[in-house]
């Protein structure tokens, strides 16, 4: 509790103790009303204060000036005890709205500390502690175990294991060694190691992180300013009715204005949209915050609720579904053994630079007699053709072999083939592989559990291999052989086709297909650890390269606008129920002053679930 | 220029939209946002943000709620 909250408390006891004295004390006249002025002044006296100040600045009709009002009036009517009790009642409210707002920023701010405090850098020799800022690109910082890296840098000296969890929401220790880059935030966990400072640290990967949950909060979403627009026209209309309340009756019915004042009065105290105004952004933050926790940036609260409302997800195939990684999956030999055939193929692949080419000699696990080889030829597109041995060697695809007349035999495995022949024979054929990533088909699968209606995966690889993944992971539509701006295309027309309530994403690595990202409703840039162009062009940003953590992302943004939508129907509903009560004179000051306390902490309680997320993907 | 400023004792939600739309109607105010969780306040102007500018949006503020505090 804060200095502020325990007066308030102390105060709030002395009053109750005093209240209690008061009612016992067999007074009667002006001596009850002074003993009953005591615990008043005690628990209101910065209540009336308010009140009178605010009204000097044009503020009318704020909660202060209301519960002025509604406990003097009660006083005027001689009901001392219930002015009190109201009053009391009022404070011990707001007290526990204190508390449990300063709750939620505390544990959001826990959420977001992976602000390093210091760097220790070494200078003339020496490690001097300083803070972060003062660091230079080029200085050598010293990192010890179970420090925060302080900033992007490049290991000189030693290894050590890294904990990224702040940053990805996995525990899992990523290992380190001269070379690598460490992250700024996350932790040391063994190893003492130097490392050579890349970024300034307004530059650094975790300053950034920070100041992308921060700012999240100025891009509001649509129910945030449903509630602004809300809170403009509600609170004036109020007020009119409170009015027309107070003296209608009165001058139809010929009834007491006492009466019809008093319920005026409880109108006005239950009418504060305080409840709104403050659980909803709440909401928001909340959701923002563990999902940081979890790994996921969230931009803003419209991308939060962008995200609850999607129906289309467009995948990027290469470093999204799939490895981006080629290696040889499978060696057909045919007249002729496994290492014999991958020899001659790595052999006659070692001077190409192309990425199958790559692949098939890291395949090869001996050490590849370049003298045996001669006369190489690149056939764009379809393979080489060399002299290996004085022998004519050709690698390549079937396209390749046809145009040699070479019988070849095709294999049923999915995958780039690259075929090999020596001496007009055929020797076999390798095939050739991106990885899908394990937790891919899981995530369509989950995707599809939640609600997302369609799948869709482009890429510019051949046909053949890009539905072979698709069909692998359940992908409902898949589109091949794309350039960069066929994939704009086809995004535009999924916006066409789609419903227009609800969103499409599209998901990439964030290399390649920044305008596809800005054209989508949301564009999600997925492996984002280190990269810096990715964080600035998505909407929300994966830190790992996981595609389950987009099914966790989703599910996040439904349960904080679950909670959003709850808060909004609960406030309203309460509120509109004992309206219509205090307006017929069912309802006294005290169900008055719950409908506005009560309820508002009953709302950021609900508010605060959106903090906890289970950080292990499932 | 954008700037953020901390705000200390922002104790009540309603106030915070209030301030916010108060500081968006100051003329030389391109934007403003107020983050009642967060506790800070954003401005964005055409030009400088001198000391000034901020007297006049601490007053617009103490106008709206008295106890809260601009730090800058």
């Amino acid at each position: 509790m804060s200095k502020k909250q325990k007066k308030n408390l102390t105060r709030i006891l002395c009053s109750a103790i005093l209240l209690a004295v008061a009612w016992l004390l067999p007074l009667e006249g002006f001596w009850r009303l002074l003993v009953f002025l005591v615990p008043y002044a005690v628990i209101g006296y910065d209540v009336l204060f308010s009140a009178v100040r605010n009204i000097l600045h044009g503020q009318i009709f704020d909660e202060n000036f209301l519960m002025a009002l509604a406990t003097v009036g009660a006083f005027f009517v001689a009901d001392y005890p219930e002015a009190v009790a109201v009053m009391l009642f009022y404070q011990i409210g707001e007290l526990f709205q204190s508390i449990a707002v300063g709750k939620s920023r505390k544990s959001i701010a826990a959420l977001m500390d992976i602000r390093p405090d210091y760097a220790n850098v070494l200078r003339n020799g020496e490690a001097v502690t300083v803070s972060p800022e003062e660091v230079e690109i080029g200085e050598t910082i010293l990192i010890k175990p179970g420090e925060k890296i302080p900033l992007d840098a490049v290991i000189t000296s030693g290894e050590t294991s890294v904990n990224n969890a702040a940053l990805t929401g996995e525990s899992l220790p990523v290992e380190c060694r001269v070379g690598d880059t460490l992250i700024s935030g996350s932790v040391n966990l063994n190893g003492v190691v130097e490392a050579k400072v890349k970024s300034v640290f307004s530059e650094s990967t975790v300053s950034k992180i920070l100041n992308l949950v921060e700012n999240s909060a100025s891009k509001k979403a649509r129910s945030e300013n449903f509630i602004t627009k809300f809170a403009k026209y509600y609170t004036p209309c109020v007020v009119i009715a409170a009015v027309l309340l107070a003296v209608l009756p009165p001058l139809i019915l010929k009834q007491s204005f006492a009466i019809w004042i008093e319920r005026a009065l409880t109108f006005l105290v239950v009418s504060c949209p305080c409840a709104l105004v403050i659980s909803v952004p709440l909401s928001f933050f909340g959701g923002i915050g563990g999902a940081s926790k979890a790994g996921i940036l969230i931009k803003g609260a419209n991308y939060m609720e962008a995200l609850s409302t999607v129906d289309t997800v467009v995948f990027d195939k290469t470093g999204t579904l799939t490895k981006g990684i080629f290696s040889v999956s499978a060696v057909y030999p045919q007249n002729c053994s496994e290492s014999e055939l991958l020899e001659l193929a790595a052999l006659a692949e070692s001077y190409s630079s192309h990425p199958i080419a790559a692949s098939v000699v890291k395949a090869y696990d001996g050490t590849l007699d370049k003298t045996k080889i001669s006369d190489v030829q690149e056939l764009a597109g379809r393979g080489i053709q060399a002299t290996v041995n004085h022998k004519p060697v050709y690698v390549g695809s079937s396209n390749l072999m046809d145009a040699v007349g070479i019988k070849r035999k095709d294999g049923d495995t999915v995958g780039t083939t690259v075929h090999v022949a020596a001496d007009g024979k055929y020797l076999g054929y390798l095939v050739i592989a991106d990885e899908i990533k394990a937790d891919a088909k899981s995530a369509i699968e989950k995707l599809k559990s939640i609600g997302v209606r369609k799948t869709v995966m482009l890429t510019g690889d051949a046909d053949a291999v890009g539905r072979a993944v698709g069909e692998t992971l359940g992908i409902d539509e898949m589109h091949t052989q794309m350039l960069p701006n066929d994939k704009v295309a086809v995004v535009e027309d999924l916006l066409q086709e789609k419903n227009p309530k609800h969103t499409l994403a599209f998901v990439g690595d964030g290399i390649n297909d920044a305008p596809v990202l800005a054209r989508a409703d949301i564009g999600i840039a997925m492996g984002a650890l280190g990269s810096d162009a990715a964080i600035e062009a998505a909407d929300v940003v994966l830190m790992d390269d996981k595609p389950s953590k987009l099914v966790k992302a989703i599910e996040i943004s439904k349960k904080t606008m679950r909670i959003v939508h709850q808060n909004i129907v609960f406030a309203l509903l309460v509120k509109a129920i004992v309206l219509v009560f205090s307006a017929i004179g069912l309802a006294g000051m005290w169900l008055a002053v719950f409908a506005d306390v009560g309820v508002m902490v009953i709302a950021v309680l609900n508010a605060m679930r959106t903090l906890k997320v289970s950080t292990v993907s499932r | 220029m954008t700037k953020t400023f901390k705000l200390e004792e922002l104790d009540c939600a309603n106030c915070a939209a209030k301030m916010e739309s108060a500081i968006n109607n100051m003329p030389e105010v391109a934007s403003a946002t107020v983050s009642f969780m967060t506790q800070k306040l954003t401005i964005t102007t055409d030009s400088e943000i001198t000391n000034d500018l901020m007297k006049k949006v601490a007053k617009v503020c103490k106008r709206i709620e008295p106890d809260c505090r601009i730090i800058y």
